[in-house]
C-alpha cells in the first residue's frame, strides 16, 4: 500500500512536469467554460426543464474525450520510450502497484479538472447578484449527480486511457487509441440505440441500456442511484486495469 | 578452505525470441563480492543475461539463482538484492538529481531513518554532492547522468550491483572515476558489468566472461585467459652489442624461441623480441642466461602481456570457427569445481 502511495505521489508530481498536462487542463477548462457559457444562453433564451448542472454535465463527452487522451497518453508510452521502465521495474514494485499508481494520478488530475469547473456557477453567481438564481445554479441534486456520475464513470474512462498507453510506445498512438475507444463506449453505444434495433434479437436492448452511458448521466442527474452503473464502471476499471498488468508485465 | 560464497549461478540459461536465440546454454557462477566484467561484441546477448539477472525479462529455459534465490520464483525479493543500471541509462529528464534519488529510495524500501545518509553516500560517492545535488537530470553532461544511474545503482547498498555499459561515452577522466568507483565498491557488493572498453574491464574486473552469438566462450581471470588463448613468452630485450653476436646469443637459449629483431638499433640498443609458445617460461631464468653471455650488453629486459583485445578477438573468432558443440568448457567452470 505504502508503494502504491509513493508511486502515485511520484506520478502525480511527474504529470505537472508533462506540457501534455497543462495543454490538456487549459484547452478543457475553455472548453467546459465555453459550455457553461451556452447553457447559461440557452436557459436565459427560453424556459427550460432541466437546471443548468444538468445541461452543463450533459455534454460530459466532449471534455472526457479531450482530457483522457491527453492526461494518460504518456504514462506508460513515454516511460517505455525512454525506458525508465525498466528502471522503475527492476525496483522491488510490482507491475499492479504501478499500473495502479499511474491510474490513481491520472484520475486524481482528471477529478481536479472537474472539480475546478465548480467556479463556474460561483463566477455566474458573482457576476450575476441575483440570489433568487442561486438555487437553480447550484442544484444540489443535480450538481452531486452530475459530480457522482463524473467520478464513477471517470474511473473506466481513465483506466482505458491507461490500459491503451500500456500497449505502446507512441504518445500518438496512444492518444488516438484511448479517443477511439472512449468515442466508441460513449458514442458507439448511443448511436446504436438511436438505431432503434430492439426489434433484432442478435443486439438485445437490455445489453444495449446496460452499457448506454448517456442513460447511466441521466440517471444519475436525476438523482437516481442505482448500483448497476457503478457495477458496470468499476468492474470495468478492474479489468481493464489488470489487462494494463498483463500487458506490461507481457511486454518484459 | 571454505568454497567461495556464490552470489550468481546461471546454468543452462537460454532465451529465444521468436526463433533467435539471444542466450543459448549459459552457465555461470559468480563469487560473493566479485567484480565481473562481461564482454562480448554487439548481439553477443549481454543485455540480455543482465536483464534476465534482475528478473524483468524471463528465461525460455535453465536455472538461474541471485543471492540463493531461484529468480523466477522470487523476482520481487531479488529486486531488493539487486542495483541495476540499464544501458543507456534512461533517467527522467525533468527530475532535479537529489529528487531523483529521493523517490528511488522511497520505492527501494530504505527505511526512512536511513534515506538520507544512504542518499548523501551514494552521492558522495559518485561525487555528485556538490555541483549536480540540485541540477535537473535533463541538463547534466553524459558523465553526470552515467553517475546518477550509478548512484542509484548503489542506493539501497544492493548485494549485486548491475551496470550495463557504465562507461559508455565517458572521457578519460570521467572513466577513471568510474574506476575508482568500482574499485570503491570492491569486497562491499558483487559487481558485474559489461563494457565495450577492453582495458577497463581488464583493469577493475577480478573475473572476465566473454560472451559470442549469447554463448560463453571464454571465462577466467586475465592470467587464464591469456594462458588459454595467448599461450606462449613474450619478451622485449634493449641489447647493445653487433647484432651477429645478439642473435648467437639469444639462440642459445633454445630452439624453442622465435628472435625477432629490429633491423635498426635505437640509440645504438637493439630491439629484440623473444617468443616461445609454450606456457610457463621462467624470465628470471632467460634474463639470467642472457646476462652471463660476454657479448651482450642488456639495457632492459621486460615480459610483454598479450593485451584483453587479443584474447578477446581470439575467443570470438575461435567460437565463429567451431561448431557449438565444440565449444571449450570455459576456464571458470573448471575451477570453481575444482575449489
Amino acid at each position: 500500500m505504502n508503494q502504491i502511495f509513493r508511486l502515485t505521489r511520484h506520478e502525480f508530481r511527474s504529470l505537472f512536469y508533462a506540457p501534455s498536462t497543462y495543454i490538456a487542463m487549459v484547452l478543457s477548462l475553455a472548453m467546459m467554460g465555453f459550455f457553461y457559457y451556452m447553457t447559461l444562453i440557452t436557459i436565459s433564451a427560453e424556459e427550460q426543464d432541466q437546471v443548468p448542472p444538468t445541461l452543463f454535465f450533459s455534454l460530459f463527452w466532449i471534455p472526457v474525450l479531450l482530457i483522457v487522451p491527453m492526461l494518460t497518453m504518456r504514462s506508460f508510452a513515454e516511460e517505455r520510450r525512454l525506458g525508465t521502465i525498466e528502471t522503475l521495474l527492476t525496483a522491488p514494485v510490482h507491475s499492479f502497484q504501478v499500473v495502479t499508481a499511474k491510474f490513481l494520478a491520472a484520475y486524481l488530475f482528471y477529478m481536479l479538472v472537474w472539480a475546478l469547473c465548480i467556479s463556474f456557477p460561483i463566477i455566474t453567481a458573482y457576476v450575476l447578484k441575483q440570489p433568487e438564481f442561486n438555487t437553480r445554479l447550484f442544484h444540489s441534486g443535480a450538481t452531486i449527480g452530475g459530480y457522482l456520475f463524473i467520478a464513477t464513470s471517470g474511473c473506466l474512462f481513465v483506466s482505458i486511457g491507461i490500459f491503451t498507453s500500456s500497449l505502446t510506445r507512441s504518445q500518438l498512438v496512444a492518444g488516438m487509441l484511448s479517443f477511439s475507444i472512449l468515442f466508441m463506449i460513449i458514442v458507439g453505444v448511443a448511436a446504436i440505440h438511436m438505431l432503434n434495433l430492439e426489434d433484432n434479437p442478435a443486439v438485445p436492448s437490455t445489453l444495449i441500456d446496460y452499457f448506454q452511458v448517456f442513460s447511466h448521466f441521466n440517471d444519475f442527474s436525476r438523482g437516481l442511484i442505482d448500483t448497476r452503473p457503478f457495477a458496470y464502471y468499476l468492474s470495468g476499471t478492474v479489468a481493464v486495469l489488470g489487462f494494463s498488468v498483463l500487458v506490461l508485465d507481457s511486454k518484459n | 578452505m571454505n568454497p567461495p560464497e556464490l552470489s550468481i549461478v546461471a546454468k543452462s540459461l537460454t532465451k529465444r525470441y521468436g526463433r533467435n536465440e539471444a542466450v543459448r546454454n549459459l552457465s555461470f557462477t559468480i563469487n560473493r563480492g566479485e567484480i565481473v566484467g562481461f564482454l562480448g561484441p554487439n548481439g553477443a546477448g549481454k543485455s540480455t543475461t543482465l536483464r534476465m539477472l534482475t528478473g524483468i525479462l524471463s528465461a525460455t529455459s535453465g536455472y538461474l539463482s541471485v543471492c540463493g534465490k531461484a529468480v523466477p520464483l522470487h523476482a520481487h525479493s531479488i529486486r531488493r538484492e539487486i542495483g541495476y543500471m540499464p544501458e543507456n541509462n534512461p533517467l527522467p529528464e525533468e527530475m532535479r538529481v537529489i529528487e531523483y534519488l529521493r523517490f528511488r529510495a522511497q520505492i527501494k524500501e530504505i527505511p526512512f531513518r536511513e534515506r538520507r545518509s544512504r542518499i548523501e553516500h551514494a552521492m558522495e560517492v559518485c561525487e555528485l554532492h556538490r555541483k549536480a545535488r540540485r541540477k535537473i537530470i535533463g541538463t547534466l553532461s553524459k558523465g553526470f547522468r552515467q553517475r546518477v544511474g550509478i548512484a542509484d545503482a548503489i542506493l539501497a547498498g544492493p548485494s549485486v550491483t548491475i551496470l550495463d555499459e557504465p562507461t559508455i561515452g565517458l572521457d578519460p577522466h570521467q572513466i577513471i572515476a568510474i574506476r575508482r568507483l568500482l574499485d570503491n565498491l570492491r569486497g562491499e557488493t558483487t559487481v558485474i558489468f559489461s563494457s565495450h572498453i577492453l582495458s577497463e574491464v581488464e583493469i577493475s574486473c577480478d573475473r572476465v566472461l566473454i560472451l559470442n552469438q549469447g554463448q560463453l566462450v571464454a571465462s577466467g581471470t586475465s592470467d587464464e585467459l591469456r594462458k588459454e588463448f595467448v599461450p606462449g613468452s613474450h619478451y622485449q630485450i634493449e641489447a647493445a652489442g653487433k647484432p651477429a653476436d645478439i642473435y648467437a646469443a639469444l639462440s642459445s637459449l633454445g630452439d624453442e624461441w622465435t628472435i625477432d629483431m629490429e633491423p635498426l638499433p635505437r640509440d645504438g640498443f637493439h630491439v629484440c623480441n623473444l617468443l616461445n609458445e609454450a606456457n610457463g617460461t621462467d624470465g628470471e631464468k632467460v634474463l639470467n642466461d642472457l646476462i652471463q653471455s660476454r657479448n651482450l650488453r642488456i639495457r632492459s629486459f621486460h615480459p610483454i602481456q598479450p593485451k584483453l583485445e587479443d584474447i578477446f578477438l581470439k575467443a570470438t573468432r575461435r567460437s565463429w570457427e567451431l561448431p557449438s558443440d565444440d565449444f571449450p568448457e570455459p576456464l571458470r567452470e573448471k575451477s570453481s569445481e575444482e575449489s
